[in-house]
């Protein structure tokens, strides 16, 4: 409440005095975290890029990565995926925790073989520690597959499959080009109404 | 303000209501026609695959949204869990005006006249609520025919020899065979089989002031963007609004049927777009909300005289849920068989069904619409590695080299598989939700592996160097071809109607949609749904003047 002893002064004062101290706080939370991403955060990225390269990964077609499969991920975590926001925190946490702990280095640090091998114990269910006694790698797993293909294969109005690129590779137009060679007459030669004869 | 009183509401605007609509409104009554979804087209969603009614990661495109309609599933432990609209768990139907008929693959199949006395040609069938309709297909023939004129049908029956008796041809040329389909057809032939093009309720030329088909890669799954695909919303609705005496509310969710004390239906409770509970009366009830939300409806409906829901007093409501044991192969091909010519479905074969005396039922067998990139990951024999290189090796070089073909196994009718109402938990505006449970008849699997088989034993004549078979299993939650849980009958106390979709127990509500079917049928059901749609409604109209129901 403003008190009514208030001066004019004294208010402004007051109220300006408010918006620098906003505007510095605003200031060092960007210093700490600045970050172009919606909800993950440039660490959880740098690890998530890494998995969703082994979901599809680089040969004469770019992978996940470049497809911005984590940009797609990151998208649906603020929109259709709420859901799954604490799921991607503490399962990446988990994740990185227990890749270290096995390898001494970062999983996205590791060469691509050893990423994927430790993939596959992650599918099959084989990681342990606290974070794993009371969720499943296997499901964690899957999640992040799942989504990894979706945002490859996607529309890319959902933030993946850069340029399409996935319908290049499987040869699909993009967009279909509608009145190419779609007509012929052969449908209009086989109507016969005499065809129903055989119908009785 | 009070809603002004009307002849008739009739609830959700899909293949059934859509259809009885029209009929009421053409044949002179004043008509609500009320759909708690609202208008889609095909510029809003485009050819997005995550969120279409095919593939639904993100959500259900078509409706219902993810904010405001959930289900309890069983979880498997003997409990229930909160399931929504695009998992699959949920069993979802489209919510918008013309419902499926917007974004579904428009196949328009008439059963075959057996399936509408199927107890009497099997006889009983043990664990089954297996039973004969109370309308034959001969009563029936001449709605088909309505239907696949009013809306618009192609196809060409001449190389089917196990077509159901027609006397008219369809309305519209057949559509071609894309590559899939002449590989598939020369195929069937040398196998002895009788090929013949899908009808579809899709536009091969133009017709009833619509577009061609242009075929796109996306039709099942999306609206189409010339209209060509024929729907409820672009025929008959359009018709009944253009009449005058039908008001189509959209963004309405319908809580209850107003019974009274007499056992006589008052009209209806529904939320309007604003959330704001409104009554509207009626003389007469028309429910077409599809065979889960018709069937809690009328269980959310409770009244003195009908404590366990409206037309509940024999315990039937709900029960009898039905959809398709799906089954197939799955064969990949040295060479592209894709050819991008859509929707890709386009062929079919008879040979199948009702034809062998050890195999109660069937199907029909036809190739499967395009799979999508996404949809494609998924597709896999048992064991294959679903990521890596792995992955996308076989996405690069299997997407345009193979080919799906499956068909609709007619499920056996079991009373246990179930709609029911949860006791606690409620949807957004505090309606009590439906709860989906039970599980499919061993002879759904049985027939499952018998047409799997045939399935692919005509990809292996067609020339794939790889083949595996999907079959269903026992658990499913009925969704897109969900019917049978207001079954017409004879007998009050083992259905739910009588033969004109009219309660037994209320006689001024009816019900026009797949809840009425008894048995399923080895077919897409929407052509019947419509049928059954012209017949309710026919048969409303006729004994309206003069009348028993005013």
């Amino acid at each position: 409440m403003i008190n009514q002893s208030f001066s004019r002064r004294e208010f402004v004062r007051l109220i300006t005095g408010g918006t620098a101290a906003v505007l510095i706080s605003f200031n060092t939370a960007c210093k700490n975290k600045i970050s172009q991403w919606r909800y993950l955060d440039e660490e959880e990225i740098g690890l998530l890029d890494a998995i969703v390269e082994q979901i599809i990964p680089t040969d004469d077609f770019p992978g996940g990565k470049w497809a911005n499969v984590s940009n797609f991920i990151d998208k649906q975590l603020d929109t259709y995926y709420r859901k799954h926001q604490l799921a991607y925190r503490e399962g990446l946490a988990a994740f990185d925790k227990t890749v270290i702990l096995m390898k001494g280095k970062k999983f996205e640090d590791l060469p691509f073989d050893e990423q994927t091998a430790i993939l596959e114990n992650m599918e099959a269910g084989e990681f342990s520690g606290d974070y794993w006694n009371d969720h499943s790698p296997a499901d964690f797993f899957d999640m992040i597959r799942q989504h990894s293909l979706q945002g490859f294969y996607g529309s890319p109005l959902h933030g993946g499959n850069r340029g399409y690129i996935s319908y290049h590779m499987l040869g699909l137009d993009y967009p279909k080009v509608i009145g190419q060679n779609r007509y012929n007459d052969s449908s209009w030669s086989k109507y016969n109404p005499k065809s129903l004869e055989n119908g009785k | 303000m009070a809603n002004k009183h009307v002849n008739a509401v009739v609830i959700g605007a899909g293949a059934g209501g859509g259809v009885v609509a029209k009929e009421l409104a053409t044949g002179g009554l004043t008509v609500v026609l009320i759909e708690r979804g609202r208008w889609h087209t095909f510029d809003e969603h485009g050819d997005d695959e995550l969120t279409s009614q095919r593939t639904f990661p993100l959500k259900c495109g078509y409706g219902p949204d993810n904010e405001r309609n959930w289900r309890m599933a069983p979880d498997g432990k003997n409990g229930w869990i909160k399931v929504f609209p695009n998992q699959w768990s949920y069993g979802n139907n489209a919510a918008c005006v013309g419902s499926g008929t917007v974004s579904y693959g428009a196949m328009a199949w008439r059963y075959q006249p057996v399936d509408f006395h199927l107890k009497t040609k099997y006889g009983a069938v043990q664990g089954s609520s297996l039973d004969d309709w109370p309308l034959s297909y001969d009563e029936l023939e001449s709605y088909y025919e309505k239907a696949e004129y009013e809306i618009g049908v192609a196809g060409d029956p001449t190389n089917d020899p196990y077509v159901p008796p027609r006397k008219k041809p369809y309305p519209m040329p057949a559509f071609s065979y894309n590559r899939e389909g002449i590989i598939l057809e020369k195929a069937a032939k040398r196998l002895g089989l009788h090929p013949f093009p899908i009808p579809m309720l899709r536009n091969s030329v133009r017709y009833n002031g619509r577009a061609a088909c242009i075929h796109m890669r996306t039709c099942v799954g999306f609206a189409c963007p010339v209209g060509a695909k024929a729907g409820t919303q672009n025929t008959v609705i359009p018709v009944a609004l253009k009449t005058g005496n039908c008001e189509l509310r959209i963004n309405c969710m319908v809580s209850e049927i107003i019974v009274d004390d007499r056992g006589k239906a008052k009209g209806i409770k529904y939320f309007d777009a604003d959330n704001k509970l409104q009554e509207q009366t009626s003389d007469l009830v028309v429910v077409s909300a599809s065979a889960s939300e018709t069937a809690r409806l009328l269980l959310n409906s409770k009244s003195k005289l009908f404590p366990n829901g409206a037309g509940n007093n024999n315990g039937w409501v709900g029960k009898n849920i039905q959809d398709h044991a799906y089954t197939g192969a799955y064969g990949l091909f040295e060479d592209e068989v894709y050819d991008d010519v859509g929707p890709g479905a386009c062929i079919a074969i008879n040979d199948f069904n009702h034809r062998f005396p050890d195999i109660i039922g069937g199907g029909v067998l036809c190739n499967e619409f395009i799979r999508m990139p996404f949809q494609f990951t998924s597709i896999r024999p048992s064991g294959s590695r679903m990521w890596g290189k792995d992955h996308k090796d076989f996405q690069k070089h299997n997407f345009k080299r193979h080919i799906a073909i499956h068909g609709p196994v007619q499920e056996m009718p079991v009373f246990d598989k179930m709609v029911e109402v949860d006791p606690v938990v409620r949807d957004f505006w505090g309606i009590p939700v439906a709860r989906i449970s039970g599980f499919r008849h061993d002879n759904d699997i049985k027939v499952g592996h018998f047409l799997a088989d045939k399935a692919e034993v005509w990809l292996k004549e067609a020339g794939a160097i790889y083949i595996w078979q999907a079959v269903p299993g026992k658990e499913s939650t009925p969704s897109q071809h969900q019917s049978g849980t207001c079954r017409m009958g004879n007998d009050p106390k083992t259905s739910v109607t009588n033969k004109y979709g009219q309660l037994h127990e209320i006689d001024n509500i009816f019900i026009a949609d797949g809840s009425l079917h008894v048995n399923n049928g080895g077919y897409n059901p929407a052509l019947t749904i419509l049928a059954l749609g012209y017949w309710v409604g026919g048969h409303i109209t006729e004994n309206w003047r003069g009348t028993k129901m005013k």
